[in-house]
């Protein structure tokens, strides 16, 4: 145990070096790259899925590739794009920032830290492995109905172990979150003192603990009913298919707010930076964010309100779910609030910050549409519901991240980023994102319905435009590794203060930061613990 | 407090690499002896050997960084609050099949047989109008449709009443939480071999019931003919009872670890966090079955 001792001495920044330094990892910035590399990585695999669907989608009729193929397209590419890029994306800043910004020497758990990455790669090659087996990849949709997905073939078993798999890696990601935040901070960081990233990025960690244990309930009784003969979701024996919707969407609903919580946390460090002025209602936006995480437990059959149920139900799902618009409303006029009459600039965070404050807005509120029951019976499985979602993920979660990364890269690489093509990394991006989705809405009220390869011809014009949209939005992408990598091999240096306006504990150590930091708690001055 | 004045980091691990292989090989032979794919034997227990490896070696390692003096308070109170969480996520699993029990129970069973016609849907006239509801569901909505593919379900006539292996069972296990808790006593009295004692009553109590366990689903499988395809009586009830089964193997291969380190002089008055996390655990196990007593087998 010579290696035990080695680790407690006072020679500090030894780095490992070799594959040691990432096959072993127990440092937190080295185990949040690997995340932030991954969901790249998996940004552009699922990205390159959306292009074959939008490639068939081009025109009407069948152009590419056959209806089951599409269907896995589909379906592979949620999966990528919500447990590969967007909570991997999340969870690298995570680990990156949140013992940085409570002052903290790593995470609480380091090794289990490293798991929950390493588990990562080899949890995806078993699901896109399905792609290359016979009867092809699942094709069922990322919610996996029964009795839809029962017959998925060979791919079948490879996708509930790999949602097993996925399951685990983010129960013990969010563990380390909780108790890091709860048990690491430095002395003064009282909670109320914390950033907005880290409240935000605990409550989420509170909503996976809760909810994907409940997931993996519920794909276990997909392999059961599949292979063991039970009957949970076969109505012949008593079960109901219905049954496993209502698990579904009791963790898929909470699932929506993890991805979206975080969002909320960055925009909510980035804004004040360049507004030049504090957070408006730091206190409204910490309980707003719980209420919304607490009440998106109760909302989970606005996803369901067309299969049937008593009409008490979809009536008590319909209130709860407008009840969410309260709290996201706080949160949206505190940001407004905060850049009223602020000295503001306009670097890329800020610009990707201020389009997820007005595109969020609107999935928002075609969200809100949605979750009338009465409304929901015509917008239900078109592509009404693509644009939306696709405006609160898309414009909405991964426009934020995009603002973490150009905020944070100058601490993360000791470089600024070439702010010119950061800008036209962002007005292309807005641009094109918004050719390719907002036709949709277009689209679905005239009831075209998604997951289906062919159309109507009368939705002919839209469906060009979109996908015109989207392979712009596409190659757009490709500008933004090439300004990542260039800001990450050399650049203007960045100072330790990156930003004017940035306020916080992370600007406190020099850019960029050492392997390790904080390995004494850091004694806090007022000032640092300003927001 | 002095013992945060220098923040414990541990040193890098080959384990977690490990222990993500190990998983990835057991999940890859499982799912390979889903699809009968040649050679899914191998994998699988590759697999298995590997995770029994994995977990012998980093439990090895983390005892023996414990017993080096290397973990300090903070580090203690992280592993309290990450085992709390753990079982939170844990109880967060078996409500899913609880859930899954109550739905049945509440609604699909009485909706099948007709309950809240019109108002809720028309299963009842369109599928299986002579079905009635009746818990434990014997009959089945429709009893040659099984796996939705033609098959019968296995019937049967008679459950097992609670008040028989059930009940010795909630009582074994109910006792086994006061045994840990007399151990836990000895522990801090420091009376070594009163602890050990009382672990090892609590071990083999938990062995017991496991035992029990298996006779009850020979006799339900056997003499009553209820299987996991007996609709969903059958699916509940070994989902439920089987999930925590392996819950209290689990948790009772982890007290047997925490008896053998007793014996060799582990844990102090103030020094034994494995400890309390296994006794922890146990008395969720035990929590778990209360639900499973008073729901699947009493009313």
């Amino acid at each position: 145990m010579s290696t035990v001792t080695q680790a407690n001495d006072h020679d500090h920044d030894h780095k490992p070096t070799g594959l040691k330094r990432w096959f072993f990892s127990t440092n937190h910035k080295d185990i949040g790259t690997l995340y932030l590399i991954f969901a790249l990585t998996m940004f552009f695999v699922g990205g390159s899925m959306a292009m074959i669907i939008r490639a068939e989608l081009f025109q009407p009729g069948l152009q590419f590739v056959d209806p089951q193929f599409y269907n896995s397209m589909v379906t592979v590419h949620a999966l990528i794009m919500i447990f590969g890029a967007v909570m991997p994306a999340g969870v690298g800043l995570a680990n990156w920032m949140i013992p940085l910004m409570i002052g903290a020497p790593d995470m609480a758990l380091p090794r289990m830290n490293n798991m929950s990455f390493w588990i990562l790669p080899f949890a995806f090659a078993l699901l896109i492995s399905t792609l290359f087996m016979e009867g092809g990849g699942p094709a069922g949709g990322w919610t996996m109905y029964p009795p839809l997905v029962l017959q998925t073939g060979a791919a079948f078993p490879f996708l509930i172990l790999a949602i097993h798999f996925l399951g685990i890696s983010s129960i013990m990601g969010a563990i380390n979150i909780i108790v890091t935040v709860f048990n690491m901070r430095a002395p003064g960081m009282t909670l109320m003192k914390m950033p907005l990233f880290v409240w935000t990025w605990v409550i989420t960690s509170f909503l996976l603990v809760a909810s994907l244990p409940v997931l993996a309930g519920g794909v276990t009784m997909l392999l059961t009913d599949k292979y063991f003969g039970t009957s949970f979701f076969n109505a012949a024996g008593g079960g109901d298919p219905v049954l496993f919707q209502h698990i579904f969407w009791f963790f898929g609903h909470p699932e929506v707010y993890i991805l979206a919580l975080p969002a909320f946390g960055i925009v909510s460090q980035i804004i004040p930076a360049f507004a030049r002025k504090p957070l408006f209602g730091y206190a409204s936006m910490v309980y707003a964010t719980a209420s919304i995480a607490i009440l998106s437990f109760f909302v989970w059959a606005h996803h369901m309100f067309t299969v049937g149920l008593p009409v008490k139900g979809e009536l008590f799902f319909m209130y709860a779910t407008m009840l969410i618009a309260v709290p996201t409303g706080v949160k949206v006029f505190n940001w407004m609030a905060t850049m009223w009459k602020g000295a503001m600039t306009f670097e890329t965070p800020m610009l990707f910050s201020i389009a997820f404050v007005i595109l969020f807005t609107i999935g928002g509120f075609s969200g809100l549409m949605l979750g009338i029951t009465p409304v929901d019976f015509q917008y239900h499985d078109t592509y009404f519901v693509v644009a939306h979602f696709h405006y609160v993920l898309l414009t909405g979660a991964v426009f934020s991240l995009m603002a973490a990364v150009y905020y944070w890269l100058p601490k993360w690489t000791g470089h600024m980023y070439d702010e010119k093509l950061g800008k036209i990394h962002f007005w292309l991006s807005t641009i094109t994102a918004n050719v390719l989705f907002f036709p949709q809405h277009f689209l679905g009220l005239a009831g075209m319905p998604r997951r289906i390869p062919d159309y109507n011809i009368q939705f002919a014009d839209f469906n060009m435009i979109s996908s015109i949209g989207g392979f712009a939005y596409g190659l757009t992408q490709l500008l933004f590794v090439y300004i990542v990598i260039k800001c990450a091999l050399g650049g203007k240096k960045a100072k330790a203060l990156s930003w004017e306006g940035a306020k916080g504990l992370e600007w406190s150590v020099p850019s960029p930061a050492p392997h390790h930091t904080f390995e004494t708690p850091p004694r806090l001055t007022k000032a640092m613990l300003e927001h | 407090m002095a013992s945060k004045d220098l923040y414990y980091v541990p040193h890098g691990s080959k384990w977690p690499i490990v222990a993500t292989l190990s998983v990835f090989t057991f999940f890859l032979g499982s799912a390979m002896l889903f699809n009968h794919s040649a050679g899914a034997n191998y994998v699988f227990g590759l697999g298995i050997l590997a995770l029994i490896y994995m977990f012998v070696g980093w439990f090895s390692d983390v005892i023996s960084e414990s017993r080096a003096g290397n973990y300090n308070k903070q580090v203690d109170v992280s592993f309290r609050m990450g085992m709390g969480w753990f079982i939170l996520s844990e109880v967060m699993f078996f409500a899913a099949f609880f859930g899954a029990l109550f739905y049945a129970r509440m609604y699909s069973i009485p909706w099948l047989s007709g309950e809240g016609n019109g108002g809720v849907n028309g299963t009842h006239e369109f599928l299986w109008s002579s079905f009635q509801a009746v818990w434990p569901t014997n009959v089945m909505p429709d009893p040659s449709n099984a796996l939705g593919g033609g098959q019968a379900f296995s019937q049967f006539t008679e459950v097992i009443p609670a008040f028989g292996i059930p009940a010795v069972n909630t009582a074994l296990l109910l006792l086994s939480g006061v045994t840990v808790t007399i151990a836990h006593w000895a522990l801090k009295e420091r009376k070594r071999k009163a602890l050990v004692f009382w672990l090892f009553a609590t071990v083999a109590l938990g062995f017991i019931f496991v035992f029990f366990q298996a006779e009850e689903y020979m006799h339900a499988i056997n003499d009553l003919g209820i299987t996991p395809n007996s609709g969903i009586y059958g699916s509940t009830f070994y989902l439920l009872t089987g999930f925590h089964g392996f819950h209290v193997t689990m948790g009772a291969i982890m007290l047997a670890v925490i008896m053998f380190r007793s014996l060799k002089g582990h844990f102090s008055k103030k020094d034994h966090f494995a400890f309390e996390a296994v006794a922890w655990y146990w008395h969720f196990v035990d929590v778990v079955w209360l639900g499973l007593f008073i729901f699947v087998y009493w009313i």
